[in-house]
């Protein structure tokens, strides 16, 4: 039995329960506690699969076919680690954020984000861990329940519509995956990963489960054209919610697609099929910063960058469908570039809404024209909101320059440059949403404008500056976490030698 | 085998109703719905699939997928009414409009 996979589980569920039924002021440093442990184990598994390599569980006793195995290698590791580093972060900026909410329905919403979060935290883990198709539609399920009953907290007219917007594509998008896993478990009689790459044959069936399924994981990562869900619900949504959602959750279902891509279809892509998927991505890099260039508001704006940002997880696809004769090499730079882009976004955006929900406490709403003069007022989250734009654009040494400049070079490789274009000017395109949201920020105060009412907590803006300094840090150390992210050879491409 | 694909092709024609009712309907009830029809299309496939290799007892593995599934849609469909339900109280409108969006 291994402590720490179990444990990494065990704890935020059994953390969500508690904190449920625990009297309302105990609610918040029990999810504190909670936090520091669940991120504690998660970096304990981590540990285990640097030191050990791949680590196999079977949960109870049972193993595969009857059991469910748990598995981490280093492509879980890495994404443990991001959501420790983000959860436990967000958890401190949540538990001060939430003082205010002390009347009525806000008491409401804070006494049930905290439950909603740790069942979010804990369905990440069983995701990054699972090693089984129907477990990861189970899990799948359970990160789209408590992701939107997190945005649907304050209960306002917004939220509700936001929601139940986000809810169909959620269940649509995971019905179509769990056909794709039925007509897996028709053909190969298994629902485990391992099982199903040694099985898994190009043909007519196993290309239509690879559609369906990737279909439905799109829907689910809000991939353009599929994408018009999230913008009012990562918009609409309290600030730390909306960091939870654009950092944490569409990179759920987006890590499932990369598990299938890597593994099960890796012999049944075609290359119209990356082509599409690369297309996708260019669409969502033009149309996301297109709207994000035109929004008045901060949060908003914060939202159609997601939009945006996820599209350069698209142009791994094309690569790793067409470029067969490369030898691997650039499928793997590709795959590992969109990795450390999933990273480095996670960080950056998180810490963007962070800041985002510090700007509305202290101008009191996220008109970009109401942060008229808050320079002056929140230097500290002005400069986190910059640090986090450098990630973002790609800019040298950060985290997603890292990502950008993998990507790109794979791209150029692999002979398939024309997707340059879009790497290049999407950074351009990020560099003028990030300035037309700072821009108001250092302009000066009017006669006319309403004061700044709000007083923001120091420990607030020290949570958002230290995500925002992470996503810079990753840039610099950025071999280690490759070499982590590379146990147990989770893209199965060796590099030049294949 | 005849009738495995029948099964088989109603239950694809099912998910097809159900995914087009989902994004092409706006009353909220009859998206509810819809997802449903989708959710019982695949169920009935996983039915179909219990009983692929005609021999005398179908494989309980699909049995079991298939009861957690139900599981999983009635509880998203308790969630989503209550939701719809809440919606309809304060706005007093049946669908999710698209202005809400912008």
């Amino acid at each position: 039995m291994n402590a720490a996979l179990q444990g990494s589980l065990l704890a935020p569920f059994a953390g969500a329960l508690l904190v449920l039924l625990v009297p309302e002021k105990l609610k918040a440093r029990i999810t504190l506690v909670v936090s520091l442990v669940t991120a504690g184990l998660a970096l304990g598994v981590v540990r285990e699969v640097m030191r050990d390599g791949v680590v196999h569980e079977r949960a109870g006793g049972w193993g595969a076919p009857l059991g469910i195995d748990l598995a981490a290698d280093g492509l879980s590791a890495i994404h443990l680690l991001m959501t420790a580093v983000v959860g436990l972060l967000l958890s401190l900026y949540a538990f001060y954020y939430f003082r205010s909410y002390d009347d009525g329905r806000k008491a409401r919403a804070r006494s049930l984000f905290w439950p909603f979060w740790l069942m979010l935290w804990g369905s990440m883990h069983a995701l990054f861990l699972s090693g089984d198709l129907f477990n990861l539609y189970v899990v799948l399920e359970l990160i789209g329940l408590a992701a939107i009953g997190l945005v649907i907290l304050t209960g306002s007219r917004e939220v509700l519509g936001a929601g139940m917007r986000y809810l169909m594509v959620a269940m649509a998008g995971s019905m179509s995956y769990l056909l794709g896993v039925v007509l897996l478990y028709g053909m190969y009689g298994t629902l485990d990963l391992g099982s199903l790459n040694a099985l898994a044959e190009a043909n007519p069936l196993t290309r239509a489960a690879c559609v369906v399924m990737t279909v439905g994981l799109l829907m689910k990562t809000a991939v353009f054209p599929l994408h018009f869900w999230l913008p009012p619900a990562h918009a609409s949504a309290t600030a730390p919610v909306s960091a939870l959602l654009s950092a944490l959750v569409v990179k759920g279902s987006f890590y499932i697609l990369l598990r299938l891509w890597f593994g099960v279809f890796a012999d049944v892509v075609t290359p119209a099929m990356g082509w599409l998927l690369g297309a996708m991505g260019a669409g969502a890099i033009l149309w996301g910063s297109y709207q994000a260039l035109r929004q008045a508001r901060l949060k908003m704006l914060i939202a159609h960058s997601t939009v945006a940002q996820l599209g350069y997880l698209m142009f791994l696809f094309p690569i790793v469908a067409g470029a067969m004769d490369a030898g691997g090499a650039y499928q793997l730079e590709a795959a590992k570039g969109t990795v450390y882009h999933v990273l480095s976004h996670a960080l950056a955006k998180a810490s963007l809404f962070l800041s985002a929900g510090l700007v509305m406490t202290a101008a009191g709403s996220d008109r970009l024209r109401d942060m008229r003069g808050l320079a002056e007022r929140l230097p500290l989250t002005i400069f986190t909101m910059a640090l986090a734009g450098v990630s973002l654009m790609g800019l040298p040494p950060s985290g997603g320059f890292i990502a950008k400049w993998l990507i790109a070079h794979a791209v150029l490789g692999s002979g398939q440059w024309w997707w340059i274009v879009f790497v290049v000017g999407g950074g351009l395109l990020t560099a003028g949403y990030m300035f037309l949201m700072l821009r108001s920020a250092f302009l000066e105060r009017q006669d006319g404008d309403p004061d700044l009412p709000g007083r923001v907590s120091p420990a607030m803006e020290y949570a958002a500056l230290a995500l925002a300094l992470a996503g810079v840090l990753i840039g610099i150390r950025a071999a280690g976490l490759l070499d982590i992210m590379m146990i147990g050879n989770p893209f199965g491409f060796t590099g030049g030698g294949l | 085998m005849d009738s495995l694909i029948l099964y088989s092709l109603a239950g694809i024609l099912l998910f097809c109703t159900g995914l087009y009712g989902v994004f092409f309907i706006a009353h909220l009830l009859k998206r509810l719905m819809a997802m449903n029809i989708m959710a019982a299309g695949v169920f009935l496939i996983l039915i179909v699939i219990a009983r692929r290799n005609a021999e005398a007892f179908p494989d309980p593995v699909p049995h079991a997928m298939l009861l957690t599934g139900i599981v999983v849609a009635v509880s998203a469909t308790a969630f989503a009414c209550a939701i719809a339900r809440r919606y309809v109280d304060i706005t007093g409108r049946t669908g999710v409009d698209e202005e809400d969006a912008s």
